[in-house]
């Protein structure tokens, strides 16, 4: 005994040891670990209050210094046992603190929970129900049940108004319990007492937003309230119900509209008025007169000083922009304006709504002036604008637009903005367009080259997946390049070496493709016909590697003069080249006008500067990627190996070449190389397209190949590694379903030659998709003198931009012309089935398929369904489930003879889903309801109601029209609205 | 329903922290971090929604409110009306006020099951249950009334300190 008054004495408390803490110069959690320790002895203590301290202090720093009192969980329920009000206080905060679900000591407080929720003093009471409000499991739900049941009509407002709050959790753990508890509450709805009508509204908030539809015939209740509170936070709840269940049930809406409207008129309340707007644009939006009125509402929010309401208002107005865009284009100068607002919420906001109104005659500007925008802000907004760009953009495959020249010139300028680090999704763009969009290749071209012959972009490391993209598209798109050497300079220079490997394999590739092409048209020119190639080769060369001087230039010129006349001699012996026409009669007609006045020159020099510009060529590929054969990274030391063999090869060849006459070159035919090169270019001109995310599971399997087998073998060896049951065909799986980026397309180009074992489904999968490309009927002509990206637009302050905006927008918006479109749009592949760009593959929809059907199955005859209804808890669900099957069964096999006599599926009634215990379960809360109301008759219909909906879940919407109607009617009687 | 209401002062030191839905201290902790690091990079005068889907999962909103040198944070889900739990986190302060009168961010740290109490009054389980001020003192007023009380029996003599606690 002595001991223990010992150490009543000179035991700290909780004030104690936060003044500790606050003066502690030991550090502070050396200073936690010690009273830890402290408390661990004290709270030993058989005196009462020596271990409620104790315990008083360990969940103070439980809650602000994350100590961890699991371990304590048997100390909490003795001092919670305690007869003293202040240790059992003290109890009952350290368990709502830190019990949980398996909490092992749960079982033990059963009976003291009962103990004080039937004490006489309302505060004791009042902590038991507090507990259960975060503790309840089912075994306590189910065991207290009896106790809360009591408290809900009790006279004690301050306690009924708790007990109804601990009811949410009750039924939530205890599905049951609503049999008993469910009229009570109800009942509770016509209280005189404001705090218990707000509790009882809360709940019935909570309970609708899980599942609406049950709570469709308590609407009378809620319309009263609606009409008659006063209590704006009252009102907020009920309007809450509301917009939950107007959708559900038409009439409901149309009685419900004019006292939201009157509340939006009259209340001072700015909650009040914002939630009425809510309800109105979410659950409303039929009714004109409202959305109307709503919107005005909206007007002058979004003028307020307070930055709160001007993000609600913009807020409110991205929930009506689906289905009224004109509320938004209404307020356009205020969204616009809250672009540039200093709140970073306001300014993505404003953003969203202003990438909701684009339409494609007008993204252009938009895009513009925003980018504008892009370049002054903070990296964060920056980024966030060009996400958005990139997405509006890109929505639906490039729905939106129309000149692809443009957006792919507006994508390499993204990639030149110094904060941007969109370089993935820009990267992925870029790609997709070149595989989509033929017509665009010109120009992703001209834009990969400007990108890749900036050497300080290399040094930025997120540019280098854009130049990834950039290089993948000079090296595929080669035959409509200006210039083929340029290229080759541009991805051979010597920073290349700050690329990461993956990055620089796609750049040696590239080079590979540009060098197989070159040397193409370089034998095809031996070959004795006077191919534009050559010249154009010839021009290109002399622009990169010889002295630039006049006479050059003054050569260069009548190079081109002499290709644009040659082809017009020549062109019936060329024709045999087919599958480089396209790009042959573009390049003719860009190069035309430079070459009027010169002479032909002879054929001859311009045999001598091609062999000798590819001479230089095969020379400088060899003097940058030569160190690379000791490189680190296998994909780079392999690729530049290939190049490299490739290059001496034909150095070879050309060498032995060049000291015969011009005319030895042109009979020699059939050397190894051509016969090499031909056989590369091949491989080459197959085009890639994209990927449909079901293309795998189109490939036969080739007979012999017994996937499965394998896999089996593969389970047993791996023991529990769990194969997904799908994986059929897996085998071909990482390569192609992966992400198809440009690294791994090029990998798969690669491996096509080879003989291994993806490339039969490759192939097969090529020629499927060859089925999908839509031919392009007209080849379209792009000008050389595209305007330069960079407008000098961009120098005018904010202020005038937003100006400017809002002009933009009013013109482009509202005469709904399209300003720019010039050229009709391009052709862009799209695949029949589920368009999904080949770059959303990685991550595919986890569609349910069974539980989406299962949600739809339960939801009988309403058409529309919050979200959030779908996410009701399953675990809940699936108790309630268990609990009510058999009842529910019962129920159901006597009904169902009446409607289902035509029926032969309903040998199995669990199929459907837990949902459908779930609704039985709310329609058990219908009856009890019902019968208080209107008695006997009522119960009758509803029981034919419910008979109704089994049959109609059982026919699986087969008999649509005539059931509809009966089961949706019943739910609200008219005479209650 | 609320999910969590959390006063921080301006330094990141958590000062109340009660989750309605049990999170292991360590998670808790975590949403702490995560919550005053957005918050310390808010300007002054800009609105006082926060985007917590990241921290709290999917449907959830954070309002916060800066006094002095506590933020006042709540989180909660669609059920609850943005503007409405402003209100309260005016209410919660209110109450405060009254409790200590010109409450100063040392009260709360040393009156820590006290903030317990006021905040048990107002909301329960998630559910907002009162959002008069004036109830709440009552409610407190009686509830200490009865813990001194209960110790008054205590024949044992405290600390100093223990006596002056209440």
């Amino acid at each position: 005994m002595s001991g223990s008054i010992m150490e009543n004495l000179f035991q700290r408390t909780l004030e104690d040891l936060i003044k500790g803490m606050r003066l502690q110069l030991i550090g502070e959690s050396t200073f936690i670990s010690k009273a830890t320790e402290e408390i661990r002895r004290e709270i030993k203590s058989t005196d009462q209050h020596t271990k409620s301290t104790a315990l008083h202090k360990l969940s103070y720093l439980s809650a602000v210094h994350a100590v961890d009192m699991s371990w304590a969980c048997f100390h909490v329920v003795e001092v919670m046992s305690s007869s003293k009000f202040a240790h059992k206080r003290i109890g009952y905060h350290a368990a709502s603190q830190s019990f949980h679900d398996d909490t092992p000591v749960l079982l033990l407080i059963t009976n003291q929970l009962r103990k004080d929720l039937s004490s006489t003093n309302d505060f004791e009471v009042s902590l038991a129900l507090d507990l259960l409000s975060r503790i309840a499991t089912l075994d306590l739900a189910r065991d207290l049940t009896p106790e809360v049941f009591k408290l809900l009509s009790t006279a004690r407002v301050f306690v009924r108004k708790k007990a109804i709050a601990v009811v949410l959790r009750v039924f939530d753990k205890y599905p049951d319990a609503v049999r008993v508890c469910f009229k009570r509450l109800v009942e509770n709805l016509e209280s005189s007492d404001p705090q218990v009508v707000t509790a009882v509204v809360g709940v019935f908030c909570e309970l609708a937003a899980k599942d609406p539809k049950s709570y469709l015939p308590l609407a009378p209740e809620f319309y009263r309230i609606l009409v008659d509170s006063k209590n704006n936070w009252v009102l907020i709840k009920v309007l809450k119900v509301f917009a939950k269940l107007a959708p559900l049930e038409p009439r409901l809406g149309k009685r419900i509209v004019e006292p939201v409207c009157d509340h939006m008129r009259r209340s001072g309340a700015k909650s009040l008025v914002f939630e009425c707007v809510r309800t109105v644009l979410t659950s409303l939006s039929g009714y004109e007169s409202a959305v109307k009125l709503a919107v005005e509402k909206v007007r002058e929010l979004l003028v307020d000083q307070d930055p709160n309401l001007r993000y609600l208002g913009l807020q409110a107005l991205s929930v009506a922009a689906p289905e009224h865009l004109w509320a938004v284009m209404e307020n356009k100068e205020a969204v616009v304006k809250s672009l540039s607002d200093d709140d970073s919420n306001i300014k993505i906001e404003s953003l969203r709504l202003l990438m909701a109104m684009v339409s494609e005659s007008h993204v252009a500007d938009i895009s513009r002036v925003l980018l504008n925008y892009a370049l002054k802000s903070d990296p964060e907004f920056c980024n966030e604008i060009l996400g958005s760009i990139l997405m509006t953009c890109s929505r639906n495959v490039y729905e939106i637009v129309v000149d692809f020249d443009w957006y792919v010139s507006l994508l390499g300028e993204m990639a030149m903005i110094p904060n941007c680090i969109k370089g993935e999704e820009i990267e992925t763009q870029l790609v997709d367009i070149g595989m989509r969009v033929k017509d665009a290749r010109m120009q992703l071209v001209r834009v990969g080259r400007d990108l890749l012959i900036d050497p300080a972009l290399l040094g930025n490391v997120h540019l280098h997946r854009i130049l990834c993209a950039a290089a993948w598209v000079a090296g595929e798109y080669v035959e409509v390049a200006s210039n083929p050497f340029e290229l080759m300079d541009a991805l051979l220079q010597p920073r290349t070496s700050l690329l990461p490997p993956s990055i620089r394999a796609v750049y040696i590739n590239s080079a590979l493709k540009i060098l197989i092409f070159c040397l193409d048209c370089y034998f095809h020119q031996n070959e004795g016909s006077a191919s534009w190639y050559s010249d154009h080769l010839a021009g290109g060369q002399s622009d990169l590697f010889s002295v630039k001087n006049d006479t050059e230039a003054a050569e260069l010129a009548m190079c081109e003069g002499s290709n644009y006349e040659h082809h017009g001699d020549f062109n019936p012996r060329n024709a045999t080249e087919s599958s480089e026409d396209l790009s042959v009669e573009n390049d003719v007609d860009r190069v035309a006008p430079h070459g009027q006045t010169s002479t032909p020159p002879t054929l001859s020099v311009n045999k001598n500067s091609m062999h000798e510009s590819i001479v230089n060529l095969l020379n400088r590929i060899e003097l940058i990627l030569g160190p690379l054969i000791a490189n680190q990274d296998v994909e780079v030391l392999e690729r530049a190996r290939n190049i490299l063999s490739l290059v001496q090869l034909v150095k070879e060849e050309i060498i032995d070449n060049s000291v015969q006459s011009v005319v030895d070159i042109v009979n020699k035919k059939d050397t190894r190389v051509t016969a090499i090169i031909n056989l590369l270019r091949d491989a080459f001109t197959t085009e890639l397209g994209p990927v449909s995310t079901s293309a795998q599971g189109r490939i036969v399997l080739p007979d012999g190949l017994v996937l499965e087998e394998n896999l089996d073998d593969l389970q047993a060896i791996c023991g529990d590694i769990e194969l997904p049951s799908s994986s059929l065909f897996g085998a071909g799986g990482p390569h192609l379903t992966t992400t198809l980026d440009a690294s791994s397309s090029n990998l798969l180009k690669n491996e096509e030659s080879g003989p291994l074992k993806e490339s039969t489904s490759l192939i097969e999968h090529r020629k499927r998709h060859g089925l999908y490309y839509l031919p392009s009927e007209k080849s379209e002509i792009v000008s050389d003198e595209y305007p330069p990206a960079n407008d000098p637009k961009s120098n005018s302050n904010i202020n005038d931009e937003a100006a400017e905006l809002v002009k933009l927008t009013e013109q482009s918006l509202l005469l709904k012309k399209r300003t720019n479109q010039t050229k009709p749009r391009p052709v862009v592949v799209r695949l029949d089935d589920g368009d999904v760009a080949p770059i959303t593959v990685k991550r595919p929809e986890p569609l349910d398929d069974s539980l989406s059907g299962a949600i739809k199955d339960a939801l009988l005859g309403s058409e529309t369904r919050p979200s959030m209804s779908g996410s009701s808890p399953s675990d809940k669900s699936s108790r309630k489930k268990e609990k009510k099957k058999l009842s529910t069964r019962v129920r159901s096999e006597m009904k169902k003879n009446v409607v289902d006599a035509e029926n032969p599926e309903l040998e199995n009634p669990n199929s459907s889903s837990k949902n459908h215990g779930h609704s039985h379960t709310k329609e058990r809360r219908h009856q009890g309801k019902e019968k208080i109301v209107e008695g006997e008759e009522h119960d009758q219909r509803e029981k034919k109601k419910s008979g109704h909906r089994h049959g109609r879940r059982k026919t699986h919407q087969r008999a649509k029209s005539p059931l509809n109607v009966v089961s949706q009617t019943p739910v609200i009687p008219d005479f209650l609205l | 329903m609320i999910k969590a209401v959390l006063v921080l002062n301006t330094q990141g030191k958590p000062r109340l922290a009660k989750f309605y839905e049990f999170q292991s201290v360590e998670k808790q902790h975590d949403a702490i971090r995560n919550v005053f690091s957005v918050l310390c990079s808010r300007p002054e005068h800009v609105s006082n929604f926060v985007d917590a889907e990241s921290f709290f999962g999917p449907d959830s909103r954070l309002v916060y409110k800066h006094f002095a040198t506590l933020y006042f944070v709540f989180i909660f889900d669609s059920s609850e009306n943005e503007l409405a739990m402003l209100d309260l986190i005016q209410v919660l302060v209110e109450t405060l006020d009254k409790c200590f009168r010109n409450v100063c961010e040392l009260d709360i740290v040393f009156n820590y099951s006290k903030m317990h109490t006021i905040l048990d009054e107002i909301i329960l389980g998630g559910q907002v249950l009162e959002t008069s001020s004036n109830e709440v003192m009552k409610a407190i007023e009686e509830i200490s009334r009865l813990e001194s009380a209960s110790k008054a029996i205590n024949l044992v003599p405290k600390s100093v300190s223990g006596w002056r606690s209440q």
